[in-house]
This record gives C-alpha cells, structure tokens and sequence, in this order.
C-alpha cells in the first residue's frame, strides 16, 4: 500500500494529527510514518480499525538511540586584524541535540499486507523521554515496550505495567544507549581461596620458607 | 539444636494473622525449575491449587545480543544468531541473512534458496518432534515420546553435522547465499531420512494422538482466543492453533516457498492439545516441502558472485526482513549508518512475544496445567532473554 495514501486518508480521519514521511534511502523501501505523541493513540487506533487498513498486528517494537552531535563549520569574516581589515575562518560549532526513536512495525492478519513503519520521536534523550503507550491498541506492544524502558529509558505514559524487564529491579542506566558505560564498581568477593592461601603461606614460613 | 529437642508449639495458642476466607500462596516457580525449559521464573500466586495471578521474570539469560551486535560487523554476528534459539539455528541464520539482504539488495542464487529451504525444513521437523517430547515430559510421560523424538533428531543433525561441520551451531547462511556446497551423497542421505520420517509420525501419532491421559491433561487448557491471539502478536504454530491464518512462508512469499504446494493446518479450540495437533499436522507438510525440494533442487552457484565478504557495508537506510521460523516470526530490524558495523541490530523473537498471553492462559487453572501450558508456547530461553 502506498504510504502517502495511508498518510493523507489518516489525516482526514483524525483531525489535528501532525504526520510526516520518514524516508529510507535502502533498497529495501521501508519507509515509516512519524508520530505525533499526542495525536498517536488516536492514530494508532484508526491504523487498528479502519476497514481498508485493518493493521491489527503489530510485530515489532524497539527503539533507537541517536544521540547529539557537534558539527563544526567554517564561516569566513571580514574583521578588523592589526589595524587592517582581513577576511578571518571562524570555526564555529553547532550541537545538534540528540533524541530516541521508537519504531513499530504493523502488519495486518486479515488483509494480509504489511510491514506498516510507525516511529514516535522524544524530545531528548534524558528527561524529555515521555511518549504515550500503545499497549492498549496493540496488546503484543506489553513486553516490548518494557524492554524498551528497560533498554533505552523511554517512558510510555499509560502502560499498565512499567517494570525492567531483562535488567534487575535495582538496576540505574540503560544499557542500550550509545554512550553506556560498564559499572565498575562489582564488589569485590572475599572466596575461601584467600584463606587457604594465607594458611598456606603460614605453613611455608613455619615449615622454613620452602 | 537436635530436633526431638524443640518443644511443640502449643495448641492453644493465637494465630498470627487473622484467618481468611481466602488465603493465597505466593510461590516461585523457577528459574532452577526443570519444567520451564531454562532459567525462566514465574511468580504464581495460588489461592489453593488455582492461580490466581501469574507474573513472569525474565533476564537470567540476558548479554544484550543486540548491543554485542553493535560493535561487531555484519556478518561478525552471523555465529552469534546460532546462539538465540539453540534448537534452531539454521532458520536464525536464515532471518538475519533474509534482513541483510533486504537492507542491501543482495541476491540469492536458486541453488542456494533450494539450499535454505531443505536445511530450514529439516530443523523445523526436529524442533517440533522435540517439542512435543518435551510437552509430554512436562506432563509426566516420562522418557518414551522425547526418546523417540530425540532419536528422529539424531539422524537430522548428522545431515547437519555432514553438512556444516556443527550439529547444533551451524552457522549455515551468508548474505546472499550459503556457506558450503553439499558433500557427496548428502542429497541421498537426505532423502532416505526424508522418506523415513512419515513412519516415525505414524508411530508418534498412534502413540499419543488418541492417548486418553494426554486428552485429558490438554484440551480445554489454556485456551488462546483467536482475537487475543492477533492483538497479543502471537505468531507461528501458536497463533494457528487459535484459527489465525497466517503463515509467513505464504503471506511473505519469501524464498522460493511460492513453488512447493503445502498446507497451513490450523486449530480451532486453540488449546494446549490444538497446539500439539497443529505442530505434528506441519511435519506432514514439511516432509511434502522437502520431498519437493529434493526432487527439483538445481545445479548452480551457491553465494552471489557480485557479492563482498570483506569490507560489506551497506549503504546507510533501514530495513525489516522476517521468517516463519518453527518458533514463530523471527524478524531482524538492522539499520545501517554506512559503516561495517549494524548502527542499530534488534531481533524480534517470537519465544518472548508468545509468553505474553501466559498469564491469560493460566488463569483459575491448576498449577500443574501451568507446566503444559508453557510447554505447549515452545519457548527457548536464550532467545527470550537474548
């Protein structure tokens, strides 16, 4: 199905949704449809029940990091150096904030047609990371969500259970961000290994150094 | 303290908490259980022998495949989709080798496809005989039916073994092809252990279709609605068990499958015994799937000649490619940033999704009928918890 068509016919049906074409330059052709957070359970709804759509099967769900950038760029000025004017580089840099993506990928039993690309955007990468559940339009979206909370820290308002799902309860980072460091902070454990080692050592000194 | 030493408690006196009408026990299933097929943990709360609520805990087979994949090249993490789904690690190189191919346009050779089908054929035939010797060991038969499956397995991974040099991690595929051609005489070994296994699924058939304890023990258990099972994302012989007519094989037209005449047989209870029934029907199938393989496979080279094993990198872009593996849908989603490494590597695993419904299933069942329900999802932990 073409995604412009499926574009312009939600546009239609759920009014105020902001919609924009991802495009995807693979020769695979997937392209995806960005989401609005407000506007997306509505949307994901009408995807779900529409009769020409039907997409009552949504695959798979994950995230992705794209963190911030700095890109540096040149720019000539004329200033005034020494006395004379000169045209001078300025190298100045631009940081280009980072976000999180998450994806869905819908197909539809009854029509049999698919893959559907739906991507949902946050504003950064740490605190603005609230984007609203589609668990209840899509049930399979529970678990995946979670190990998306899990794995990159998106946090999906209205998920009726928000929990780790791979890492532990105590856990603090989200292992799946670009610029995840490894704890190195593993207690270290006293084995019964040190105290054969000493007794052992005891022994030899006693026994004459041999 | 010796134990005849500790004075009884004595009779009279007060209980702790007041009684209940209902008093529920909280119990951990897992993960050192043998029943749950790994290290998987259920937390059940029981309200005598009925659960009442069921959550799983899952994570102890966790490395975070995904981020492994990151910082490694493509077709470095090639080995690594063997490790997934153990039983299975033919159609796991299949689904990433099908999503490398859809992300950089890369073609198969007919020889190679025939290849693809008759090895992932074959492993479904193993996966889902040795399921269903698991399922009955679960529920207390012990020994015979997964002996019997584990023998007909024995006989698949030695073509394998034959065939790749590993019984168990093959690491079969490439992108845009196969590995290594057939040895000489494969083909007619394969045959021969083709043809034999309808007598085995005879045997199989007759010793448990009709069993009256195993009736007894599965049907009318765990039964997955049909319209739960589509929202719920179930796949594979799962979904088809509940009446959902949907094979990726014929959905996708993915390989070369558009040129075998088979049949998806589906359920209509989509209980514990449904599943049963659905997974031994599909080995009928696929021995008709690999007896048409075998008959036509063509001459030919095995890998795409245009294409590169060092220095691949696909031009930056995304894309989502899937199989039915005998799990379910195995799909890949790669991203590509246009070096030789995956930007992004995700795996959807059918195992994980499909124990989204477990709590649904167990409800007001018994606790034994928990052990035949998660038996019949066909999990495997090391792609749950990748």
């Amino acid at each position: 199905m073409n995604l412009e068509a499926i574009k312009s016919e939600i546009e239609a049906n759920v009014p105020g949704c902001r919609l924009e074409l991802v495009a995807n330059p693979s020769p695979s052709g997937q392209h995806s449809l960005l989401l609005d957070g407000e506007h997306a359970v509505a949307v994901a709804t009408y995807l779900r029940d529409a009769a020409g759509l039907r997409f009552d099967f949504c695959s798979n769900v994950t995230g992705i990091d794209w963190p911030g950038k700095e890109v540096s760029q040149t720019a000539t000025a004329r200033k005034i150096v020494d006395g004379l004017e000169q045209e001078v580089e300025e190298v100045g840099t631009t940081a280009i904030p980072g976000y999180l993506d998450v994806v869905y990928h819908l197909y539809s039993v009854e029509k049999k047609h698919g893959p559907l690309v739906l991507r949902m955007r946050t504003q950064d990468r740490h605190s603005g990371v609230h984007l609203p559940s589609l668990t209840p339009v899509w049930r399979s979206a529970e678990l995946q969500e979670r190990e998306v909370f899990d794995l990159f820290g998106v946090f999906f308002e209205g998920h009726p259970d928000l929990r780790r799902l791979l890492m532990w309860p105590g856990f603090v980072d989200h292992p799946m961000l670009k610029d995840y460091v490894d704890p190195d902070d593993y207690e270290y454990e006293p084995t019964a290994h040190d105290v054969v080692l000493r007794r052992v050592n005891q022994h030899r000194s006693e026994a004459g150094g041999r | 303290m010796n134990i005849a030493t500790v004075p009884p408690a004595p009779l009279d006196s007060e209980p702790v908490t007041e009684p209940s009408k209902e008093q529920l026990l909280e119990i951990s299933m897992g993960p050192q259980h043998p029943s749950t097929h790994g290290v998987f943990r259920m937390k059940v709360v029981l309200d005598g022998e009925r659960v009442v609520r069921l959550k799983p805990v899952f994570g102890y087979l966790h490395r975070n495949h995904e981020k492994i994949a990151e910082s490694v090249t493509y077709l470095g993490s090639m080995p690594y989709t063997d490790r997934l789904d153990y039983m299975c690690s033919i159609t796991n190189n299949w689904g990433y080798a099908l999503a490398v191919e859809k992300l950089a346009g890369i073609e198969v050779p007919e020889r190679a496809e025939y290849l693809r089908v008759i090895c992932g054929e074959l492993t479904r035939l193993q996966n889902h005989a040795c399921l269903i010797g698991f399922l009955m060991q679960d529920m207390g038969s012990t020994g015979t039916p997964l002996m019997y499956a584990f023998r007909e397995r024995e006989k698949i991974l030695d073509l394998f073994e034959s065939l790749t040099g590993a019984r168990m991690m093959c690491n079969y595929m490439r992108f845009g092809g196969c590995r290594v051609d057939l040895p000489a005489g494969w083909l007619d070994r394969a045959k021969k252990v083709i043809a034999d296994f309808p007598r085995f699924l005879d045997e199989y058939e007759r010793l448990l279709v009709s069993n009256e304890i195993l009736m007894d023990r599965t049907q009318e258990v765990g039964v997955l609605s049909r319209e739960l099972a589509v929202s719920a994302g179930i796949s594979g012989p799962m979904a088809r068990a509940s009446g959902v007519d949907y094979d990726i094989r014929k959905v996708d037209h993915y390989s070369i499958y558009d040129r075998f005449t088979f049949r998806v047989p589906l359920g209509s209870h989509g209980d514990v015994y449904d599943r049963f029934m659905v997974r031994l029907l599909e080995m009928r199938e696929s021995v008709g799937i690999l007896q048409q393989a075998t008959r036509a496979i063509p001459a030919g080279p095995i890998v795409d000649p245009k294409m590169k094993i060092r220095g691949f990198r696909p031009k930056p872009g995304e894309a989502y490619g899937r199989i039915e593996s005998p799990k379910g849908e195995l799909g890949f989603y790669l991203i590509s940033d246009g070096s030789p490494n995956p930007y992004r590597y995700r795996v959807r695993p059918p195992s994980l999704i499909n124990l989204t419904v477990l709590e649904d299933l167990c409800l007001g069942r018994n606790v034994a009928d928990i052990v035949a329900i998660l038996g019949s999802v066909d999990i495997v932990l090391g792609e749950v918890d990748r």
